[in-house]
């Protein structure tokens, strides 16, 4: 029997196991819409804006390993895609996005909401797609998942015009995929594993890099049994956090910018670095000429591309982290390291920077701690990006696999309210704390509605500090404390909330943090706590721009600094 | 590391768009390019393309990665270490007199080009070779006055029998 294309995307979607698609119709996209009553296993979510789809869809792909889906119409609705495309393109999500296009006689006529979109996300896909025969369509939407899900993941865009949609075939879903041009490698080398064991056994001061790529390969039990025999301390990057117990011995926390001094102080000291699924962004590494001067380099990541791009590597291995750390778990010695390990120590503590002063302030670290101690680390934070993000990768510890969600090479402020969205969509049962700067949360404010409108509870928590609090910062310690329009005038987000239909509270005192946050945790629904925070409260260490990582700066006012973390 | 040139011969698919986001990669990464030729191969719906890629070999491995990463592009080989065979073609529109045409025919003939077009002012000659070879032929023609030149960029493969 002959089906419209909208109906064969929708049989496709079922056959790869789609659950949710996130999005906004419009004028391309009707004939999609218009299929999917007769299809209730997938679930549409409607948002409020294509940006909020695409970071949902993303989200729901972090933690659930599997490709989100985000649909949007042709023109501006596939534009305002383009962030969240990037954003999971930049870290490695999954992502399938499903764009409507003007009708096949009319593109190249500059059509009403005609957008060249596949030639605009070129640089930030994995692939894209614009099919023009409806019987094509089923073979892209298999390839754009196989594509997406696989080796080094990322977003794949598939733009179908509305005729297209419209136009009937038969539906045969392929069994078989005609890829020549791309091949995954799986498994490393088995001399480049031999080689890198070898310098493993034979290192002295070694430092783990954890990224994302462990989380990715949900490679958690061998990564730790790794780290466990060899006894090698574990920094992290910013995606990397939650790879590893962060409450472990072995645990430096993050490194760079912000990173901790021990993590940084080891990776600088190392005489080896055994970096796992990450790609040596500038904001972990420094100055890469000064990055870990006395290190040789062991890189396991499953895109050779990442071989060589930005550090010099000795023994790189290309495959599934889970894969190498298997075979490698069993080509490695049982270590000690006693004399580096307790130099690390020596470096952990005694930082001024660290610690939370004791205070009347309401201050961002503390509040975080808390959420922390409320869920006791059962939770997953989803983090916008800036100062807050930053206050959450450091003062919250994370002893649950992938429990921190962020948005980090792109850095886009407003990933929070969605991205927290579909990751509570895609575990209901886990409570979802979405950590938000007062300047991020406008950019995507509108998803409350959905939060509403489709009943999905994630705990807000604003840390507002009435400025753009990181580049506030920037302009205090590099450019004279000239504050040139950082300072933001903010509504009631409260009231707004109500508006909105979710309960909030207003916390300006220390002690109505826990009080606070127990509520939250509480109530059944969303809710959102705006937390007025220390203005001028600023996130250290900081390593300036440009500088190495041994570099980093703390202010040093010890004597308002009382207790430690 | 030395800047110098690289010769990379790609097998891609000959699909619509593929020469755009090949295009767009090199821009982004900010690779430098001095030559991109593509046409028909052996493999019916897989197009070859050479390129000629400025750089040292760190950064052009980065460039061969990077290519092989697109799901439309099947194989990538830096060949500059291979014995290989490498070509151009250019067409040059030189200005011709009753007095100097005879002259210009002797160069031609010397760098075994041909004339493929005749007109009361100029003579069109074709060339093929290496690089050096079209140049130092240029480099002749000069003096007589150059009205247009096409150049194709290089092709290359590698000798012998293996694929």
């Amino acid at each position: 029997m002959k089906k419209t294309g909208a109906q064969i995307l929708c049989e496709s979607l079922v056959k790869e196991g789609v659950e949710v698609i996130f999005g906004i119709l419009g004028g391309a996209v009707l004939p999609i819409y218009d299929t999917f009553p007769q299809y209730p296993q997938l679930r549409h979510i409607l948002v409020r804006h294509e940006q909020g789809a695409a970071h949902a869809a993303d989200g729901y792909a972090r933690v659930t390993h599997k490709a989100g889906v985000c649909i949007a119409t042709s023109g501006p609705g596939a534009t305002n895609l383009v962030t969240g495309i990037a954003n999971a393109y930049m870290d490695s999500a999954p992502l399938v996005a499903i764009t409507g296009q003007v009708a096949t006689p009319v593109i190249g006529k500059d059509a009403f909401q005609e957008t060249d979109i596949t030639g605009i996300t070129i640089p930030i896909v994995k692939h894209n797609y614009l099919v023009t025969d409806v019987a094509e369509l089923a073979k892209t939407v298999k390839e754009a998942f196989h594509i997406a899900q696989t080796g080094r993941p990322g977003p794949v865009l598939i733009d179908i015009p509305r005729d297209v949609q419209q136009a009937q075939k038969d539906f045969v879903y392929p069994d078989k995929l005609d890829l020549p041009g791309y091949r995954v490698v799986s498994r490393g080398h088995p001399a480049q594993i031999k080689k890198a064991a070898k310098l493993i056994n034979e290192a002295e001061q070694p430092v783990i890099i954890a990224g994302r790529g462990i989380i990715i390969s949900q490679a958690y039990d061998g990564f730790k049994e790794f780290a466990e025999k060899a006894q090698i301390p574990v920094a992290h990057t910013l995606l990397g956090l939650s790879s590893f117990p962060g409450n472990h011995i072995l645990d430096l926390g993050m490194m760079g910018m912000h990173g901790t001094p021990c993590a940084n102080m080891a990776v600088q000291n190392a005489d080896l670095l055994i970096a796992i699924g990450m790609r040596f962004d500038d904001r972990a590494t420094g100055n890469t000429k000064e990055f870990a001067p006395h290190a040789r380099v062991i890189h396991i990541d499953i895109d050779p591309a990442e071989i060589g791009k930005n550090i010099p590597t000795e023994v790189p291995v290309v495959g599934d982290i889970k894969n190498v750390l298997t075979a490698l778990n069993e080509q490695i010695e049982r270590k000690e390291h006693v004399a580096w390990l307790s130099q690390i120590e020596q470096w952990r503590y005694g930082h001024p920077s660290l610690e939370i002063r004791q205070s009347d302030e309401l201050l961002p670290q503390y509040i975080i701690q808390q959420i922390y101690e409320a869920t006791q680390g059962d939770a997953l934070v989803v983090t916008g990006v800036g100062q807050n993000q930053m206050w959450a990768a450091r003062y919250f510890v994370y002893t649950k696999p992938n429990s921190l969600i962020s948005a980090g090479g792109l850095g886009p402020m407003g990933f929070e309210l969605p991205a927290a969205m579909g990751v509570k969509v895609g575990c209901p049962e886990e409570v979802v704390w979405c950590v938000a700067g007062d300047g991020g949360f406008q950019m995507t404010i509108q998803e409350l509605a959905t939060l509403t409108q489709e009943n999905i509870a994630v705990k807000i928590a604003i840390i507002n500090n009435g400025y753009l609090g990181m580049v506030r910062q920037w302009q205090e310690l590099f450019y004279g404390r000239r504050y040139v329009d950082t300072k933001l005038w903010n509504p009631d987000f409260v009231k707004i909330a109500e508006a909105y239909d979710i309960p909030g509270l207003r916390v300006t005192r220390r002690e109505e943090v826990i009080p606070a946050i127990q509520k939250a945790m509480e109530y059944p629904g969303a809710f959102l706590i705006d937390f007025l925070i220390e203005p001028e409260e600023n996130i250290y260490p900081i390593v300036p721009p440009g500088e190495s990582l041994a570099r980093f700066f703390e202010p040093s006012k010890p004597e308002v600094l009382e207790g430690k973390l | 590391m030395t800047n110098t040139k690289h010769t990379l011969v790609a097998l891609v698919e000959d699909k619509p768009g593929v020469l755009n986001r090949i295009a767009s990669l090199f821009r982004r990464r900010s690779f430098n390019i001095q030559s991109l030729a593509v046409g028909g191969s052996e493999h019916p719906g897989l197009s070859r393309m050479t390129t000629v890629v400025v750089g040292d070999s760190a950064q052009v491995e980065q460039v061969r990665k990077q290519l092989e990463k697109l799901i439309n592009v099947v194989k990538v080989s830096d060949i500059t270490e291979e014995d290989m065979v490498a070509r151009e073609l250019a067409l040059i529109k030189v200005k011709a007199t009753a007095s100097t045409r005879s002259e210009i025919m002797q160069i031609v003939d010397i760098f075994r080009a041909n004339i493929v077009d005749v007109a009361p002012g100029s003579l069109t000659v074709e060339v093929t070779g290496d690089e050096d070879k079209l140049d130092s032929l240029l480099g002749l023609l000069r003096d007589f006055g150059i009205k247009e030149v096409s150049r194709t960029g290089r092709i290359a493969l590698t000798r012998g029998s293996s694929s």
